[in-house]
């Protein structure tokens, strides 16, 4: 692939307390590009993921092995600010989960905390976000309403919206539609292709099908190690290992 | 087709038994309530007055108004409250959203947990150990209002801590996601949803206040004063303190039983009231929530 590298993953373990959760994954995200993880229950994707925001600081017993790059710089170096890293790899959780505030305050809380106080900036871009989440026409006339008024799909785009605001480099979705109806997942999935001309997307989904639907490049998980990372179209056609096969056909998972 | 005629003899029987033994539990509380209530209405209601409410005693007390002490548990509620409220949320901050899970934090627990078994009386002597004497606050609203403080803490805590782990962590995650601070999560997204149960909280604590006896006794409230406090440095008197004097050392005891019952149904009125909005707000959250 001669595309611009986004992230980087090199002999990366990770390990929950004494559980090595994640075994020596190497990989390479590209720029503007959707990369799926896939994989059955417990293999690692969601680990992986929350591995490229940090997100697994959180978690006390946790500890991370390897180097995961940003542009070249390793996120696990000490001196690498957290707060920093997250405004510009952004994350979207698999339940919607918008704060107990106005549509707008939601979409506005990123550029406020990281210190915008131009009010007419933020109004700008909380518009812009809501528009690049296809979420601005149904929303534009109750914007100062609570954002818990609106339907499940809706919440999640206005997650997203909240996370694009800060215009971040990549977005890591975290099964985003899994806790949605067919409709409204046919919406994020639509919105997934039209966002990848701006941001990088890595998608963490147990849906293969909707894998092969939006994603470039797709990556298969098993127990913790990467088996296979391909172009999807050739992934799911002509997988080169048998596990792979055995797992889009089917035969477990 | 006779498993679906459900519950049959015996079983029915000890069901219903067992729900009545509930309902009168419960019945049994509400008629504890409705007693002490009835007592106090039926002995006090007499001294009720617009004279009673606002003016203060006269004639050694057998006569006027319980103004003074009125004016005296709000300011040692009140001021109970103000120093019990920051220093109650900013533990429950602590040990909620930053503390380790460790001996240190044990040992925190276990002291605030002791804090609330604390007898009423000595903290009525510490107050009078520590902030009257040795800081030389004097019988003061100050010192009186501290001890109380020092007392409404544990519930303060309690309630505070209960209300941030009411708020899911998928807030959390969330903020910490688009790049804020720890400190920034808490001030913008935890706290403020906290807020209700912690206001419900403050006031249950204050109610609590408002009630105690030996902690002012000591500290803050006297037998009369001429004239209603100018500054927190001054003695006050007080409705719990007032009914005690009133029937154990006043000067014609069953002459003024009408007010000590009096008395009484003012300052169970106010810890009521209090209660009972501290329920009405949070049953408006629950449903608005």
């Amino acid at each position: 692939m001669d595309k611009p590298l986004s992230m980087a993953i090199k002999n990366l373990n990770f390990y929950y307390g004494d559980f090595h959760a994640l075994h020596d994954v190497s990989m390479e995200f590209y720029a503007h590009q959707v990369t799926a993880l896939i994989g059955p229950s417990g293999c690692g994707k969601s680990t992986l993921l929350r591995c490229l925001n940090r997100m697994n600081d959180l978690i006390p017993c946790a500890r991370a092995e390897g180097g995961v790059f940003l542009d070249n710089q390793n996120i696990y170096d000490p001196k690498v600010d957290v707060v920093t890293l997250r405004r510009r790899v952004g994350m979207v959780f698999q339940k919607p989960n918008p704060f107990p505030k106005t549509i707008f305050e939601n979409v506005a809380y990123g550029l406020k905390v990281n210190g915008n106080k131009d009010k007419a900036f933020i109004a700008d871009r909380v518009e812009k976000s809501l528009c690049q989440a296809a979420l601005w026409e149904e929303v534009k006339d109750r914007i100062h309403e609570s954002a818990l008024s609106l339907s499940g799909g809706q919440q999640q785009r206005l997650c997203i919206a909240r996370a694009l605001a800060v215009k971040p480099e990549v977005v890591l979705m975290d099964e985003p539609a899994s806790a949605l109806d067919p409709i409204a997942t046919q919406k994020i999935e639509e919105l997934i292709q039209q966002l990848k001309e701006s941001y990088t997307i890595i998608i963490v989904t147990h849906n293969m099908q909707q894998a092969a639907r939006v994603s470039d490049i797709t990556a298969f998980f098993y127990l913790g190690k990467l088996i296979e990372a391909d172009d999807t179209k050739t992934l799911f056609t002509k997988p080169r290992l048998r596990r792979t096969e055995d797992y889009i056909t089917g035969r477990f998972g | 087709m006779n498993e679906l005629r459900g519950l049959t003899g015996r079983r029915k029987t000890t069901q219903r038994v067992m729900f009545g033994l509930f309902r009168l539990s419960a019945v049994i509380n509400g008629a504890a309530l409705a007693v002490i209530v009835y007592f106090l209405v039926v002995r006090g209601w007499r001294a009720i007055s617009w004279t009673f409410l606002t003016q203060p005693p006269t004639d050694a007390m057998t006569k006027g108004g319980i103004l003074p002490c009125i004016v005296g548990t709000v300011c040692l509620s009140l001021g109970a409250i103000l120093m019990a409220l920051p220093v109650g949320v900013a533990s429950a901050i602590y040990l909620n959203e930053y503390a380790r899970p460790g001996r240190l934090l044990r040992l925190v627990r276990l002291g605030i947990n002791n804090l609330a078994g604390v007898p009423s009386v000595v903290f009525g002597l510490f107050g009078l150990a520590f902030f009257v004497v040795l800081l030389d606050m004097g019988v003061s609203i100050l010192a009186g209002a501290l001890t109380l403080g020092v007392l409404t803490l544990p519930v303060i805590i309690g309630s505070a801590e209960e209300a941030l782990r009411a708020v899911p962590d998928t807030y959390r995650e969330a903020s910490l996601g688009l790049g804020a601070t720890k400190w920034q999560t808490i001030r913008r997204v935890v706290l403020p949803a906290a807020l209700p149960g912690i206001f419900t909280g403050a006031i249950l604590g204050l109610s609590r206040a408002a009630g105690e006896t030996a902690p002012i006794m000591f500290t803050a409230a006297v037998f009369y004063t001429p004239s209603l406090p100018s500054s927190i440095f001054d003695e006050i008197m007080a409705l719990p303190y007032h009914i005690y004097v009133l029937a154990t050392a006043g000067v014609d005891i069953e002459a003024t039983r009408p007010l000590q019952y009096g008395t009484a149904l003012v300052l169970i009125v106010l810890v009521m009231a209090l209660n009972l909005g501290a329920i009405v707000y949070r049953a408006r959250l629950q449903r608005r929530g």
